[in-house]
């Protein structure tokens, strides 16, 4: 805390009640209130979920994960005092009388007239009913989240070298020219010279100091000649040590350390067959964007894939995922077993966390089901952490789902499925999939 | 010609010191009595939390506070809401927080506000001196934080919140308004506040002592009341007599009782604290402009914002919000100082005893001696009235119509001015509720008297805080209000509902 005092001088009656004291207080911390803030959001946590989960609902998908306004019914936060009701005889004064006269009588406004200047209509369109207050995105997110967890979250540690870290490990001799560290490469030719000269300069001294002692008029003949000559025999020596060697260079050394770390893969599966419209679309869309943020909240590094699908599977990139159209009948298989060749390829389940999502209206080639049932139970649920499927459809269900259900018999901790028939169902239905089980 | 103090909007504090002692010094010119001033530089998130806290400098944790801070987060954020340029605290030293967004001609308009205006209300006015003790509110916040913290490490943070949220719901009815309390400072405070816990405890046994004395039934058989006179301060008579707290519950709810003892002053002297510090800020800002040790430029700044803040909007304008306590209280703090120097027939005619005196002793007088409600009964003017062009309304709901009751002409200045004076009284603003009785030998159910006042009855939120009132009382609460004797309504709070 930096603090400014002044004294301004002592009055000379010794008196010093005058003085006032100026204190830098900006430098102190400024979250006194953080503590109030969390116990606020703790005591209504309930009200505030909801509030979260009805704006995930409601926002579109791209700023899905934003913290923000959050509004909650302000009777359920309200602090009860004791107050008049309205009723009984009222006298109040008002300034800035522009007609009335003594006795006038005025009609009574609309509504409650007694209360204070009536109910207030808000112009921000929210209703004074609600209170409103911001939170930051990764509040919003632990609200969101909050309850979740991935089901059989496994954390996988990297053995062998896929991964590698470069981290400074002192200086070396040998090196790359890139690598070359000036300061201690200049120091070592410095020690060198110091070290390789100093016989030299030692000699050197003592013929100058000789010199300088020979009396100016004793400077000629023989003797002064040959001082001379060593004299300038050593100095050439001197300058003639390398002023920069090459083993006085020094080269910054790096080191690769492997790094552990958890790697997770997302598999999206989505139907894109004549019978997905674009309503269905967005709301599996939802989905995936819900299931992608939860698990980068789990995992430091999270890829996807995405695999669209009609009658053959192709991978592709997210905008082509959400928006291209396509159309035709549906073979589910063909994405199932897309999934399998590129878990093979690309993600070993030694390494990642793999979980898959699939969404689909239900449709599916009728002898196609039986097929999918055989990839899942023997290629993918083994390999995979989790595996999600939802319908999206208002009609009854089909091959698929009883197909599926089936399989969940067998891998009830791995696999379920559940469904969606409006974009309202989503949030729940995405709890319900992760919410936390009482182990 | 003298050098003006600033002539940059930027401050430093060499700047601050130079006006403040300007400031100090033709204040003491003045005659006013203050408190050595702190002045502590913030920021605006401090300034947020410095609201949050209602202006207490040091507060024990409760969500309430929390629920203040993310609303002013979320207006100051959104551009709907300035923050208060200062707070000034009621202690000494006078603590006034500056926010370091101002400018320097707002930090000058500051210091003369709050640092020399309220400072001086708060050292001289009677209530403040009767009712708090400026020495040592701050010794005692620190002790109220390190008691409830040390509750919620023994008893857990939700019951801790629970009995806070009981006693906030009656805070207003913890204030005594005619004893004086006793100031003791925080380390006496703490020793006696192990000795209180144990002798309470014994106290309150002993009213439920199930052996019968032979004293309890008077002459005529009839049983003694208890208590044996209404009690107004609900909250001390909860810490006194409730049957089933734990001894931490009562220092709790004496502490809440002790903090809104505290603020009821300056509940009862808004007008007149603010009215006085902007008489003062104008007045001395003013003075240092005609010695010319201010520019004309930050005259103008200055000028804008005494003036917004001052002004008063009728009652028919969008955002009226009612009577602006500003502008009440330094129109008639200017009032007094006119009538003082310039009377007119009129004044003398009302004011016979100020007309023509020394303005300075006559607004030390006025500042010293009254509260909002008196002090708009003593002063309020023909003149202010007319400029405000004040006039009241009686809204009765046996009648069809409201009626315009009196307006500022000759028949109406006295009537008005009683009726705005009443509107001031706390007592006529707040339900009068007080406790009258405990079932002390059979079901210990508490009973309670709601007095009514123009037949108002009471508001919507009554069930609730007999909800809160039964938490700390532990049986059945029973509330009538009573006009003329007679009972209009009943609220109930029986075991199971709360």
């Amino acid at each position: 805390m930096a603090v400014f005092y002044f004294r301004p001088p002592q009055r000379p009656d010794g008196e010093s009640g005058y003085m006032s004291y100026i204190i830098d207080r900006r430098l102190n911390s400024k979250n006194k209130s953080a503590v109030n803030r969390q116990r606020f959001l703790r005591r209504y946590r309930n009200q505030i979920r909801k509030a979260v989960s009805d704006l995930v609902n409601e926002r579109s998908i791209t700023d899905i994960d934003k913290g923000g306004k959050i509004s909650i019914p302000a009777r359920d936060i309200s602090e009860p005092v004791i107050h008049h009701g309205s009723g009984g005889r009222n006298t109040r004064v008002l300034p800035g009388n522009k007609q009335f006269a003594e006795g006038d009588r005025i009609e009574r406004p609309q509504g409650d007239g007694s209360g204070e200047g009536g109910s207030k209509a808000s112009n921000s369109g929210e209703g004074e009913d609600d209170f409103s207050f911001t939170i930051s995105q990764q509040e919003f997110l632990d609200f969101m989240f909050d309850g979740l967890e991935l089901p059989n979250l496994v954390k996988r540690q990297l053995s062998g070298v896929e991964e590698f870290k470069k981290v400074r490990a002192g200086y070396a001799n040998e090196g790359s020219p890139g690598k070359i560290n000036i300061v201690r490469s200049l120091r070592s030719a410095n020690m060198r010279r110091i070290a390789l000269t100093g016989g030299k300069r030692k000699q050197l001294a003592a013929l100058e100091a000789q010199l300088e002692a020979m009396p100016e008029a004793d400077r000629q003949g023989s003797v002064f000649e040959a001082l001379m000559v060593e004299i300038l025999r050593l100095r050439k020596a001197i300058s003639a040590t390398p002023w920069l060697d090459t083993f006085d260079l020094k080269y910054n050394l790096h080191i690769k350390h492997p790094i552990p770390r958890s790697k997770a893969v997302m598999f999206c599966l989505m139907d894109v067959s004549g019978s997905m419209d674009q309503a269905t679309k967005d709301i599996a869309k939802r989905f995936f964007i819900l299931l992608y943020l939860f698990l980068q909240r789990n995992y430091e590094k999270t890829e996807v894939v995405f695999i669209r699908h009609h009658t053959i599977a192709k991978e592709v990139d997210e905008d082509e995922f959400f928006h291209s159209r396509e159309t035709g009948g549906t073979v589910v298989s063909s994405a199932l077993k897309l999934m399998q060749s590129i878990i093979e390829a690309r993600y070993s389940p030694g390494e990642w966390n793999i979980y898959g999502a699939q969404a689909s209206d239900g449709d599916n080639w009728e002898d196609d089901s039986a097929t999918c049932a055989e990839i899942m139970q023997n290629h993918l649920l083994p390999a995979c952490q989790y595996y999600a499927y939802i319908e999206i459809t208002p009609r009854e269900h089909q091959s698929l789902w009883h197909t599926y259900e089936q399989v969940r018999q067998r891998f009830s901790d791995a696999f379920s499925l559940q469904h969606i028939v409006s974009a309202a169902d989503i949030y729940p239905v995405f709890r319900e999939l992760f919410h936390k089980k009482a182990s | 010609m003298t050098k003006p103090l600033f002539t940059s909007s930027e401050w430093t504090f060499d700047l601050i010191r130079d006006c403040d002692k300007a400031l100090g010094d033709l204040a003491r010119e003045f005659g006013l009595d203050t408190y050595p001033n702190q002045i502590e530089l913030i920021s605006s998130e401090q300034m947020m939390d410095a609201y949050a806290a209602v202006g207490m400098p040091i507060g024990y944790h409760h969500w309430s506070y929390g629920k203040q801070f993310l609303s002013t987060e979320y207006s100051y954020k959104r551009g709907q809401m300035g923050l208060a340029y200062e707070i000034v605290i009621n202690s000494n030293p006078c603590i006034a927080y500056l926010m370091e967004e101002n400018t320097m001609a707002m930090q000058a308009l500051v210091i003369a506000h709050a640092c020399y205006g309220h400072n001086s209300f708060f050292k001289g006015n009677y209530l403040f001196r009767t009712w708090t003790d400026a020495d040592s509110i701050i010794d005692y916040l620190v002790f109220a934080k390190n008691y409830i913290s040390k509750c919620e490490e023994r008893y857990g943070i939700e019951q801790v919140e629970d009995t806070l949220d009981s006693c906030h719901a009656l805070m207003n009815y913890g204030v005594d308004r005619y004893k004086r309390p006793y100031p003791i400072s925080a380390l006496e405070e703490e020793q006696r506040q192990a000795e209180r816990a144990e002798y309470l405890q014994r106290q309150v046994n002993d009213l439920w002592r199930t052996i019968p004395k032979s004293d309890v039934s008077d002459e005529r058989g009839q049983q003694r009341r208890f208590p044996a006179e209404p009690q107004e301060n609900i909250l001390y008579f909860l810490e006194k007599n409730a049957p089933l707290l734990e001894p931490w519950q009562r220092e709790v709810i004496r502490i809440v009782r002790k903090i809104a003892q505290y603020f009821y002053p300056q509940r009862q002297t808004q007008v007149m604290n603010e009215g006085w510090a902007c008489f003062w800020h104008y007045t001395l800002l003013n003075e240092l402009y005609n010695r010319g040790q201010l520019t004309d430029g930050f005259m103008l700044e200055f000028l804008q914002s005494h003036t917004s803040v001052v002004t008063q909007l009728p009652y028919d304008h969008p955002y009226y919000s009612g009577i602006n306590p500003y502008a009440l209280g330094f129109n008639m703090m200017m009032d007094i100082r006119r009538i003082c120097e310039n009377p007119t027939a009129e004044d003398r005619d009302w004011f016979p005893e100020m007309a023509g005196k020394d303005w300075k002793e006559a607004l030390q007088f006025a500042m010293r001696n009254f509260k909002d409600e008196s002090f708009i009964l003593q002063f309020l003017s023909p003149k202010v009235m007319r400029d405000l062009k004040l006039f009241s309304i009686v809204d009765d709901d046996t009648e069809d119509a409201i009626e315009v009751s009196a307006i500022h002409n000759e028949s109406g200045f006295r009537r008005l001015r009683e009726t705005l004076a009443g509107q001031y009284n706390l007592g006529n603003r707040e339900p009068n509720i007080q406790v009258y009785s405990v079932d002390v030998r059979g079901d210990r159910s508490l009973t309670l008297h709601h007095t009514m006042h123009d037949r108002r009855p009471l508001g919507s939120s009554t069930d609730e805080v007999l909800k809160h009132l039964h938490r700390l009382w532990g049986f059945d609460v029973h509330l009538h209000s009573i006009d003329n004797g007679e009972i209009k309504q009943s609220y109930h709070c029986l075991k199971g509902q709360a």
